[in-house]
């Protein structure tokens, strides 16, 4: 039983693009898994609209954040909510909207009842079109004072995508060469020779 | 280039006193891996560990191709651990396509990768025990090593990457006979590997040598987001197989195994408790598994994703093995980024290394489970 994705009705989120609000899974109430519902109620309740919540599916919730309130949120899904590390840190880069976006998987060691669950937590920075990564405008403040595992991941996007995360404490390079010279190569337009 | 950054210990000065040391790239048996260290006599002050030297841009390569020429070469960074490792993506793309995958199938998946987790946990316990200078404890899980590589090559055709699954189940299905062999063939292995206890981790030797060195204590543990075997000897029971189950593990019986300890003893012992357990689920899944069916959903041809993203996580043979597939309704992926556990644990090495003895350095970074290959990705 192969069913394509073009007739299969696969939830249309607001999380690629925030400005579109046509469909909001949110509003469908029937529907969705009621502990991450409860999850992400008590983000709505405390932040109200400076957040979207973009999806509650089972066992993940989505919520999209500006830059300017990363922080709080953060440090309000550790102290309240319980969520003590980050499982990943993802960039992804929308040339498009000369944004790219950061990604942070968060779970939780310590509260049982959330062993299941990773909250997502997304933020974009401006895209510069000419990077000089650490030096121009793609910058958005570091995670690392509120979820110390996060250390590496940010040198990782910091290198790759040229997003320089104010307030981490060793914005090295990680795996490339000292010498790069180039664009940050998972930006998109950094091409891959022949393809 | 950025005058902003901070220059990194390889060319920050101390003083007379302190010496910096470069060890690696080289390394036998692994990858290639720096790790840069300041010693104060015998003593490690500060450690800087340099991954990268075999950095392949997976992730880059990832979103050229499609959702099914991906899978070859995203197994590349652990070849030997090769299921695990696309057992995250091909859930992952499951989801994004919509595809029940066949009873019969998830039972063959779960038999290899618990193959897969032994093959790659003698492969690091051989060099572990080359890194201590303990050659027997290379040459036997070497040798024991090649029962289970067997089975994966009458199962999959192929010695280490395997590239068995796919999404919508596995390529083919078991060769005649598979579950006979495979139940003797493990049995040994089980007898095999509790003879380890004997001469390796109840040797006085290497309890003195590993034990109470690089201790991670709970708290940090947790703080630094380690994850696997790192994380349990550190006494927090995290396995993802027991607490987010996926395929069939939560029909079959296994525990996890956690030790309180937290040094390098512990975190070498943990993955060979695994091992046992490993063999304890492979017997019970080829009791339980439907003995014939389709093992694979046809798909159609370039099948695409929708507007959406996707994060699964297995338990690998080093941890936790997280994939973040976001699709934008083509053929391939808009952006696959692969969380892995060496990644994750590689943080935890400056703490566990500071105020060391230079002595016990391999011993401690060895005990991460940490894979150069996989981390750099």
């Amino acid at each position: 039983m192969s069913s394509d994705s073009d007739e299969e009705p696969i939830e249309t989120t607001t999380e690629e693009n925030p400005k579109s609000t046509k469909v909001s899974t949110v509003e469908k109430e029937p529907e969705l898994p009621k502990f991450e519902k409860g999850i992400a109620d008590k983000i709505v309740e405390k932040f109200g609209t400076r957040i979207k919540v973009a999806f509650v599916k089972p066992d993940r919730v989505r919520i999209n954040v500006s830059r300017d309130d990363v922080k709080e949120v953060a440090s309000f899904l550790r102290d309240v909510l319980n969520f003590d590390h980050a499982e990943s840190v993802s960039g992804v880069d929308y040339p498009q909207d000369k944004e790219i976006e950061v990604v942070y998987h968060l779970g939780s060691y310590t509260d049982s009842s959330l062993s299941r669950q990773i909250l997502v937590l997304a933020t974009r920075a401006q895209r510069e079109e000419n990077p000089i990564p650490g030096n121009d405008a793609t910058k958005l403040p570091s995670l690392r004072e509120i979820f110390y595992s996060v250390e590496f991941h940010e040198r990782e996007i910091f290198e790759m995508f040229g997003v320089f995360f104010q307030g981490h404490p060793d914005n090295r390079r990680l795996l490339l060469p000292e010498d790069w010279a180039d664009l940050p190569p998972l930006r998109k337009d950094f091409a891959i020779k022949g393809r | 280039m950025n005058t902003e950054l901070p220059p990194g210990l390889a060319l920050q000065k101390v003083d007379e006193r302190i010496m910096t040391l470069n060890v690696g790239p080289q390394h036998p048996g692994s990858g290639h891996m720096r790790i840069i260290v300041q010693i104060d006599g015998d003593f490690i002050v500060a450690c800087d560990p340099d991954p990268g030297y075999v950095h392949r841009g997976e992730e880059k390569m990832a979103e050229y191709r499609n959702y099914i020429t991906n899978i070859p070469h995203l197994e590349r960074p652990v070849i030997h651990d090769s299921c695990n490792i696309l057992y995250p993506y091909v859930l992952g793309v499951e989801e994004l396509l919509g595809i029940e995958v066949p009873e019969r199938a998830k039972y063959i998946r779960v038999i290899a990768a618990e193959l897969n987790r032994c093959v790659y946990t003698m492969y690091w316990l051989a060099i572990y025990g080359i890194f201590l200078g303990h050659s027997t404890m290379f040459m036997w899980p070497a040798g024991d090593r090649e029962l289970l590589i067997d089975l994966l090559e009458k199962m999959t055709g192929a010695r280490v990457t395997h590239a068995h699954f796919v999404p919508g189940g596995v390529r083919n299905d078991l060769p005649p006979n598979f579950e006979d062999v495979c139940l003797r063939q493990v049995n040994y292995f089980e007898k095999r590997i509790k003879e380890y206890a004997a001469i390796f981790y109840d040797n006085p030797i290497l309890i003195a040598r590993t034990a109470n060195t690089g201790v991670l204590s709970r708290e940090d543990a947790i703080r630094l987001g380690t994850t696997g075997s790192v994380l349990r000897a550190s006494g927090v029971d995290y396995d993802i197989r027991k607490k987010e189950p996926y395929d069939v593990y939560e029909e079959l019986d296994f525990q996890t195994n956690v030790l309180k300890e937290g040094d390098s003893y512990a975190r070498s012992k943990i993955p060979w408790l695994d091992m046992l357990e490993s063999c304890r689920i492979i017997r019970h899944a080829l009791q339980k598994m439907p003995k014939s069916g389709s093992v694979r959903v046809k798909l159609k041809p370039n099948p695409k994703g929708g507007d959406a993203s996707v994060y699964k996580r297995v338990e690998s043979g080093r941890g936790s093995l997280g994939c973040y597939i976001v699709s934008d309704k083509k053929p391939e992926p808009y952006r696959v980024k692969l969380s892995v556990p060496s990644f994750r644990n590689l943080i935890a090495l400056p703490y566990l290394l500071k105020g060391e003895k230079l002595g016990n350095m391999p011993s401690v970074y060895w005990s991460l489970n940490y894979w150069p290959v996989e981390a750099d990705r």
